[in-house]
């Protein structure tokens, strides 16, 4: 007997492509949505009531920068209106003291800044714009407003000797959450790979440096941090598990299992302008997939973590071993390993250097 | 930490209670926890009002057939989890 399929837990939400940012390790797929393509007002809307009738319980608005979209305001009131708990994940460009009361008023309940860094230059190096000093005056805004706070640091080898300058900056903060989020290697950060991923000793010396915060931290703010995989002995349960609790909507309106799902060759995606949004996860065929343990090969099949990380990123699998359901390489168990031991062997044989300059950045261009 | 019995409990900003087929949550950033029997009864006295001597009280009323200490244990310890998960505060 098949297993029934469980509810959406979040919707991912990515309201637009357009953002003021240009992050070297943006999540967003190479290939950009024009402001044309995306959802409507109402549109939108129906998504969160038929999300919060098939069970989600949370909606994460992001994009692109959310705050791009003149209607911001209105959505919120929408996702809390169909009776989604609602975060806004942004940059805080473009936002005054205004808007900020009128996200809280029509029902925001949570806000998540992202830092490039704890030091304006380099902040600044790494979005490719002049966004850090706004950034500071934000979270002074929000001292005054009653919201949860986290603070979002993605972290790469650039930054990652700044941990205690911004465990610093969440301290002075009205945050009860700050995440060390290392980057991921997808998109524009996988083309950016070689100057991004941060070497073992880095990385060693910032697991010891968050164990010893959150302790210090505890009672007053959540530590909360994401390894980069390619160091880590198993897989991450990437999404929770494909099509097992997150549902992401592109701002045109496709419903992919994850962030990345669009590279993977042969996949269809439904849309939600033609079909509700229970249909599409139950019955579409990027959803089925791979949900389950059928699709899985060896050694994944008989592995005793198989239900822990369910073999890890689909995504993953395809851009390292050329094949969407394979082991993730990142696995130890993986036949593959050897591809990401290479990688990191080349990055920690680079030498030291005092000044090594500003590398060669492919940055995330605006779309249309 | 385990708080103080004259404190009283309040969720923190951006935790609130909902609702979803039924099932009582606590929601809060990036996670929600169900709800149910003593934690819906613990929870939703988490108002301000209530000091955690009179959650106390209140459930060793409800849940007589259990030790009163032992009552008090596990409300002092779950009240100081959710702290931990930054979903309460606590007024002196």
């Amino acid at each position: 007997m098949e297993k029934p399929i469980s509810n959406p837990l979040a919707l991912i939400a990515e309201l637009t492509h357009r953002c003021p940012l240009h992050c070297v390790y943006c999540s967003n797929p190479l290939e950009l949505q024009a402001r044309g393509n995306e959802l409507s007002t109402e549109i939108w809307s129906r998504v969160f009531r038929e999300a919060a009738d098939s069970g989600v319980l949370q909606a994460d608005f992001t994009g692109g920068e959310p705050l791009a979209r003149p209607d911001l305001v209105e959505l919120v009131r929408a996702a809390r209106a169909a009776g989604l708990y609602v975060s806004l994940i942004t940059s805080g460009m473009p936002l005054d003291e205004g808007r900020l009361n009128a996200l809280v008023e029509a029902g925001l309940d949570h806000i998540q800044l992202s830092f490039q860094a704890a030091r304006e230059d380099l902040a600044n190096e790494i979005c490719g714009a002049k966004a850090y000093a706004q950034k500071l005056r934000v979270l002074d805004w929000l001292k005054r407003h009653r919201v949860a706070v986290t603070l979002n640091f993605v972290i790469h080898r650039s930054n990652i000797d700044q941990i205690e300058e911004m465990l610093a900056v969440a301290e002075s903060s009205s945050a009860t959450r700050v995440e060390f989020a290392n980057v991921q290697y997808y998109g524009w950060a996988s083309a950016n790979r070689e100057h991004l991923l941060p070497t073992r000793e880095q990385l060693t010396r910032s697991v010891e440096l968050l164990k010893r915060a959150e302790e210090r931290l505890r009672g007053k703010i959540r530590v909360e941090f994401v390894v980069p995989d390619y160091y880590a002995k198993f897989p991450k349960a990437c999404m929770g598990g494909w099509g097992r609790k997150l549902m992401l909507i592109t701002p045109s309106g496709d419903a992919l299992p994850c962030h990345a799902a669009q590279i993977i060759p042969g996949l269809k995606f439904e849309n939600v302008k033609e079909r509700g949004l229970r249909e599409i996860w139950e019955r579409s065929e990027a959803f089925q997939k791979f949900r389950g343990e059928d699709w899985m090969q060896e050694p994944c099949r008989s592995c005793d973590r198989r239900e822990l990380d369910f073999g890890g990123c689909r995504c993953q699998a395809f851009l390292l071993a050329g094949d969407a359901a394979a082991t993730d390489p990142v696995c130890s168990l993986s036949p593959q390993r050897a591809k990401v031991d290479a990688i990191l062997a080349e990055i920690n044989a680079l030498p030291p250097t005092e000044n090594p300059g500003k590398p060669a950045w492919l940055y995330r261009p605006n779309p249309a | 930490m385990t708080p103080e019995l004259s404190s009283r409990p309040h969720l923190a900003p951006g935790c609130r209670l909902g609702e979803n087929n039924q099932q009582r949550v606590l929601l809060m950033p990036e996670r929600a926890l169900r709800l149910n029997g003593p934690s819906l009864e613990i929870v939703s006295r988490c108002d301000g009002k209530h000091t955690v001597q009179e959650i106390v009280g209140e459930l060793q009323k409800i849940y007589s057939q259990a030790r009163p200490e032992k009552v008090e244990q596990d409300i002092l310890g779950y009240l100081g989890l959710l702290h931990d998960q930054r979903a309460l505060d606590f007024e002196l």
